[in-house]
């Protein structure tokens, strides 16, 4: 069943169209990835999708809800949480009043508390939750808002870029974490560069190109697709 | 409730702080039992500014919405409660009219803030918009000096401003001297409580996740247009508080003080004390308009350059604040002192333990 539905979506910025005609449907449960170059479309169809830009034409449906006129507050509410691509956090709060504002909403006093430990624990952040936010590594940052969006226990949580920044040894337990999150029954939509964090966490890929749908269906199709090893990783055919 | 008053967005916590505060309270409650009675009077007049400041200080260091208008709301709910307080009768109807007045420049705010917040006006524009809407009324008022201006018996008169409003009073008792001084002292403390409490709720946990980053508030499930809204109605309804006890305490309110070198001033106070903290800004707010007012006796055009340094020597020199400044330097002195004398003590307990053992 599908959780997110992108029907016919484009976004053009004056003569520039970073997003053309695209669908894109994200079925419930499932790790879904987005791939592509740069300048693909792909952090553009993530904020469409999550509502910090209109779409010039299409919808966007998410659990059979047409949600393309909301904005992305009342997205957040249906159960969709993101992180973007470079760090958004509260650079002048506290790790601590970070994650706090983050889960208010949903849970307040001792049990508010308690998953403030939790998730802390979680990031290995739990010594630096005095700090400002702004003190933290790029890493940590990361860390800071991925915690965020998941104090919200989303349905679907979008990650634009979730490693960058991170040392591999990081990367694969942000991978675990995913994949553990999955398992629970959330829906996550990823967008990433790093091919091995794909393959670790990836159920099913589509590929961007020049805001376009180049490819979809499983990592081990996608890259054996050789129009995809052209565009995406640089590959090329003696003639 | 009670845990609220103390919290990550405000300074000061633990018995020594709210010792000072009792003990600076104290000594505000005893104060006309020694001064005189012109001396009380004007302490109560430095008072009436304070709610103006706070409210900026809530607006623009805890909110981010630097707003250039504290003196159109003072402006409107000080002539508000002049038309009110002269066309219900006076008498024990000036309580209402107060009340009344505050009300209509929150409902101002609300109009204002509005079209501003939902039209995505921030920044530097949110101060060009406010300071334009002030200047407008103060020039509207400023034109409004024959007989043709008025509401009910209440002339505008222009430039030389209406007068002729009864002071606030409870049936004969008019709240004046002493009394006016008491009900400030009394306002004063609510209103600070309830700002503390305010900004360490979780209200004051998305105001200033807005200011840092409303894209990533918005993105956590908040309406921060909501917040900021609600903000923004609080500290100018504060200023409109200030403007209507103005009026009670002089009778007067001429156009004067709502245009532009009024407006700057809540601007100055509260750089000047530290944008970031109620407490800051009520300490700072009231030693700036005490030396203020000390220092128009000889000149004003001295005490008004003297305003402007302090501005640019803010900025150049303690862009959070002064009086911040200082209060977080004999914060980290006191706790540095503490620790240096736990340590030995410390130490000392591990040496009695090891001999022990």
């Amino acid at each position: 069943m599908a959780l997110v539905d992108v029907k016919g979506v484009s976004k053009r910025f004056g003569g520039l169209t970073a997003v053309s005609d695209v669908d894109l449907t994200v079925n419930a449960g499932e790790v879904h990835c987005l791939i592509g170059p740069n300048g693909a479309g792909k952090s553009t169809l993530f904020k469409l999708i999550v509502g910090l830009y209109p779409p010039t034409t299409g919808s966007i449906f998410f659990d059979s809800i047409d949600i393309t006129a909301e904005r992305p507050y009342a997205r957040v509410q249906r159960g969709m949480s993101i992180k973007m691509q470079a760090p958004s956090v509260f650079k002048e709060l506290p790790v601590r009043q970070n994650i706090q504002i983050a889960l208010q909403e949903r849970i307040l006093g001792a049990e508010c508390r308690a998953e403030e430990e939790r998730l802390l624990a979680l990031l290995n952040l739990a010594d630096d939750s005095g700090k400002l936010a702004g003190a933290l590594s790029h890493g940590q940052q990361q860390w800071l808002e991925i915690g965020m969006a998941l104090a919200l226990q989303p349905q679907l949580l979008l990650l634009d870029e979730p490693t960058a920044g991170m040392s591999p040894e990081e990367t694969f337990k942000t991978g675990e974490l995913i994949k553990s999150f999955n398992a629970e029954g959330m829906t996550v939509l990823v967008v990433e560069h790093d091919m091995a964090f794909v393959r670790q966490v990836a159920q099913r890929v589509t590929v961007l190109h020049l805001g376009k749908i180049f490819a979809r269906g499983s990592l081990e199709a996608i890259l054996e697709d050789e129009k995809v090893a052209e565009i995406y990783l640089g590959k090329t055919h003696a003639h | 409730m009670l845990k609220l008053l103390e919290g990550p967005q405000t300074l000061g916590r633990g018995k020594i702080f709210w010792s000072c505060f009792l003990a600076v309270l104290a000594g505000a409650l005893i104060y006309p039992l020694f001064a005189d009675s012109y001396d009380v009077g004007n302490f109560a007049y430095f008072l009436i500014w304070i709610f103006m400041a706070l409210g900026l200080c809530l607006m623009w260091g805890y909110g981010g919405m630097l707003s250039f208008g504290q003196t159109f709301f003072f402006g409107i709910a000080g002539y508000g409660y002049g038309v009110l307080a002269i066309n219900m009768g006076g008498g024990t109807t000036t309580i209402a009219a107060l009340a009344l007045s505050v009300v209509i420049a929150m409902i101002a705010a609300g109009i204002l803030g509005y079209f501003m917040i939902w039209g995505g006006i921030s920044g530097i524009f949110f101060g060009i918009v406010t300071l334009s809407a002030t200047l407008v009324l103060a020039f509207f008022l400023g034109q409004t000096a024959g007989p043709e201006w008025h509401i009910g018996p209440a002339r505008l008169n222009g430039f030389n401003g209406m007068k002729g409003m009864d002071p606030l009073t409870v049936g004969n008792f008019d709240i004046e001297g002493s009394a006016l001084y008491y009900v400030m002292i009394a306002l004063i403390v609510i209103v600070y409580i309830a700002l503390r409490m305010l900004v360490n709720s979780s209200i004051g946990n998305v105001i200033v996740a807005t200011r840092e980053n409303p894209q990533r508030a918005e993105m956590l499930g908040y309406d921060v247009r909501k917040y900021q809204l609600l903000t923004f109605v609080i500290g100018s309804g504060l200023a409109g508080l200030s403007g209507a006890l103005y009026t009670s305490w002089g009778q007067f309110i001429t156009p004067s003080s709502i245009g532009l070198p009024a407006a700057a001033m809540p601007i100055v106070w509260v750089a000047f004390s530290g944008r970031n903290d109620l407490t800051a800004t009520l300490v700072g707010s009231f030693l700036l308009l005490f030396g203020f007012q000390t220092i128009t006796v000889y000149s004003q055009q001295a005490a008004l350059v003297l305003m402007g340094v302090l501005l640019l020597a803010t900025v150049m020199l303690a862009p959070q604040g002064f009086v911040l400044g200082i209060g977080k330097l004999v914060v980290d002195w006191w706790t540095k002192r503490r620790r240096r004398n736990e340590a030995p003590a410390l130490a000392d307990t591990a040496r009695l333990q090891s001999d022990e053992t």
